[in-house]
């Protein structure tokens, strides 16, 4: 649509200005409590304009939150989830695009309902496998009395047990296995031409040298764009690890350590501190947008073959 | 030994059958064009024998061996494609050498067979291109390019040049025709262009909704078309075709009640139902008096340079001439043609399949596949 007047001109400007500002805001006040002294941020009405306690509120949340270490497991999860996905979602996309197989309906249909049933919604069943990954397998000797064959025939009771719980594979898996990448990877792979396949088989190659050599290096864009979506979505992940890790010191990631550092009941309300740890948690994320954002747009929308 | 034999070949999708038993021979160093409207199934049967889809029933053999359960890449055959298929992430020299570096030659050998080809299809100067960069005509050369370099036993093109434009078209033609006399290798060539076919073609192979209407030199399948299929096909203009009967009194009496003057040179024929045609270079112009003078009228004329075409009507029948005469020709003027009886083709309505006339039409026929 092109529209070109003075007063239409106006109006998306003005439309987009307001949208820059309820979009900003928030993050304006973030970084002006963060930069306050403990007197300053009490202030009412709170003063809009950024100070000079920046850093010393910064280190303040660093050790109060002990962000150290928690960053450090914060990457490791966001890091891990991301290739995870990634690896997964390429795969079992070409699985179901370029084989011929006779559940290959199926297989896609299976993945498509798992986008109906986020986290959230089987939290329970996803904790107990977490808590004994290996649940399934003992449900199924037990249900065709292998179990019971077994330990009368020997003694020996079998008893499968795989504990994630305060784990960097529990707090990975749950969050690998949706099918979100799996569809962004159907798509592309989609568009590809059948010809482009057929002329590989001619020259000799087989599907893996296939999905390697021309697959991987033609998905490239999509590749960073799913990256960035997963790096950030898992970083911000928040009901999942508070679920899965009791052994906060160890396993906790930045995101829960938010809730350590807003002031207690009865306690100092230093509000600066706790802005300016939520400043240091949302940098990552935001480094990685804005360093990518020129390949996920790229890799959302257009297809440059 | 023939370089590719296909044997009573059919294919079948579910339960619609696309190709109908085809039995061919392709000798060594030949050049084959299968050539039909499109979904006739001749890009199917290529395919077939490219090792790119089952072959339901049938055997198709390379080099006297049977390729049915062979992957692709054991036929020994390069392949063309309409759309080029090119990697579009890899440079020229990557595209070509991709099928080597595939079969593991080493780099240094595989650079000197990459650079040789790239030479014989003049695309040096374009080898760290990536195919985006390139012209259609460049990237059908990389395509060729690509099959060539990995010395095949067959080339299979398939409808190669419908993305180019027409002066390319013709410039490509004739670089594929000089490829396959310096490389010799035998060739199989898919399209449903008759010019590109006949021009490029040392025989051809007419398909029409999955059979086979004919095998033949292209002069063959012009001046004897084996079926009214290909007499309909093949020419342009297309041949007249004419349905109906020859009657006793020397006239043939077509469909919508009209008579043509034709006898005919085979008494055999009379009353039978048929289609008869005669090609319009051979429907001459003659004075109203002449001997055995059809009278028309014309319709319209066609002016095409060298000569002109005239759509006329000879009593309810349409009979196209190609006419080298500079004279006015208005509509509605009446006009004369004769046909030499010998040039008739004669087709049986019931099977659509040629019917012979006897040693006078196989003897002036045998003269113009000669010429």
């Amino acid at each position: 649509m092109i529209e070109r007047s003075p007063i239409f001109d106006f109006i998306t400007y003005a439309a987009m200005v307001l949208g820059m500002f309820l979009v900003l805001v928030p993050f304006w006040i973030t970084l002006v409590a963060g930069s306050q002294s403990l007197q300053e941020v009490s202030q009412v009405p709170l003063n809009l304009w950024p100070s000079t306690h920046l850093l010393e509120n910064i280190q303040a949340a660093w050790t109060r939150a002990d962000l150290g270490p928690k960053m450090v497991n914060s990457f490791i999860v966001a890091v891990g989830v991301t290739l995870g996905k990634i690896v997964l979602a390429a795969l079992s996309a070409f699985a179901i695009v370029f084989f011929n197989f006779r559940a290959r309906m199926l297989c896609f249909w299976v993945i498509f309902i798992t986008l109906m049933l986020p986290l959230e919604v089987r939290i329970v069943p996803t904790y107990s496998i977490a808590a004994n990954a290996l649940l399934p397998f003992q449900v199924i000797l037990d249900t065709f009395g292998i179990t019971g064959l077994v330990e009368t025939l020997s003694g020996i009771r079998i008893g499968l047990e795989w504990n994630l719980l305060n784990s960097y594979t529990g707090l990975i898996l749950p969050l690998v296995a949706t099918a979100t990448g799996t569809f962004l990877y159907r798509q592309f792979f989609m568009t590809i031409p059948d010809e482009l396949v057929e002329a590989s088989k001619m020259d000799g190659s087989g599907p893996m040298r296939f999905f390697f050599e021309v697959l991987l290096p033609l998905s490239r864009t999509n590749m960073l764009a799913l990256a960035t979506i997963m790096f950030v979505s898992s970083w911000n992940q928040y009901l999942w690890p508070l679920l899965i890790t009791t052994d906060r010191a160890n396993f906790g990631t930045v995101v829960m350590q938010l809730k350590a550092l807003i002031p207690a009941q009865n306690g100092t309300p230093d509000w600066n501190v706790t802005m300016a740890g939520a400043l240091i948690i949302m940098l990552p994320p935001l480094l990685v947008v804005a360093l990518m954002q020129r390949w996920f747009v790229r890799g959302l929308i257009s297809r440059d073959k | 030994m023939s370089a590719i034999t296909l044997k009573s070949v059919k294919k079948r999708y579910q339960k619609s059958l696309v190709v109908h038993g085809v039995d061919a021979e392709i000798e060594q160093g030949e050049f084959v064009v299968i050539l039909g409207p499109s979904g006739c199934g001749k890009s199917t049967l290529l395919r077939m024998i490219a090792g790119l889809e089952d072959i339901t029933e049938g055997e198709i053999l390379i080099g006297g061996t049977v390729v049915n359960k062979l992957e692709p890449r054991e036929r020994g055959c390069a392949m063309v494609f309409q759309n080029y298929a090119l990697y579009p992430h890899m440079s020229v020299a990557q595209n070509i050498g991709y099928a080597l570096k595939v079969a593991g030659m080493p780099r240094a050998e595989r650079d000197g067979k990459v650079a040789k080809v790239a030479k014989s299809v003049s695309l040096e100067a374009y080898l760290d291109r990536k195919p985006g960069e390139l012209s259609g005509g460049q990237r059908q050369r990389v395509a060729m390019a690509r099959a060539m370099v990995r010395e095949p036993k067959v080339f299979l093109f398939d409808e190669p040049f419908s993305n180019l434009d027409a002066k390319l078209r013709v410039a490509m033609r004739a670089e594929v025709r000089n490829l396959h006399r310096s490389l010799g290798v035998t060739s199989v060539f898919v399209t449903h262009d008759q010019t590109e076919a006949m021009t490029l073609a040392d025989r051809l192979i007419i398909m029409n909704s999955g059979i086979v209407e004919q095998i033949g030199k292209p002069s063959e399948v012009y001046h004897r078309p084996a079926s009214l299929f290909v007499a309909d096909f093949i020419g342009s203009p297309a041949m007249n075709l004419v349905r109906g009967h020859f009657a006793q009194d020397g006239y043939f009496r077509h469909g919508k009640g009209g008579m043509i003057h034709l006898p005919t040179i085979a008494p055999a024929l009379i009353s039978q139902e048929v289609s008869i045609g005669v090609r319009p270079e051979l429907v001459r112009r003659v004075s109203a008096t002449a001997k055995g003078a059809i009278a028309a009228v014309v319709d319209y004329t066609e002016e095409l340079g060298a000569a002109r075409l005239i759509y006329a009507d000879a009593d309810g029948s349409r009979i196209i001439s190609v006419d080298t005469a500079t004279d006015a020709l208005g509509t509605g003027m009446p006009i004369h043609f004769a046909i030499d009886p010998a040039d008739l083709h004669v087709f049986s309505h019931d099977t659509g399949r040629r019917i012979e006339l006897g040693e006078a039409q196989r003897a002036a026929t045998q003269t113009r596949i000669n010429a």
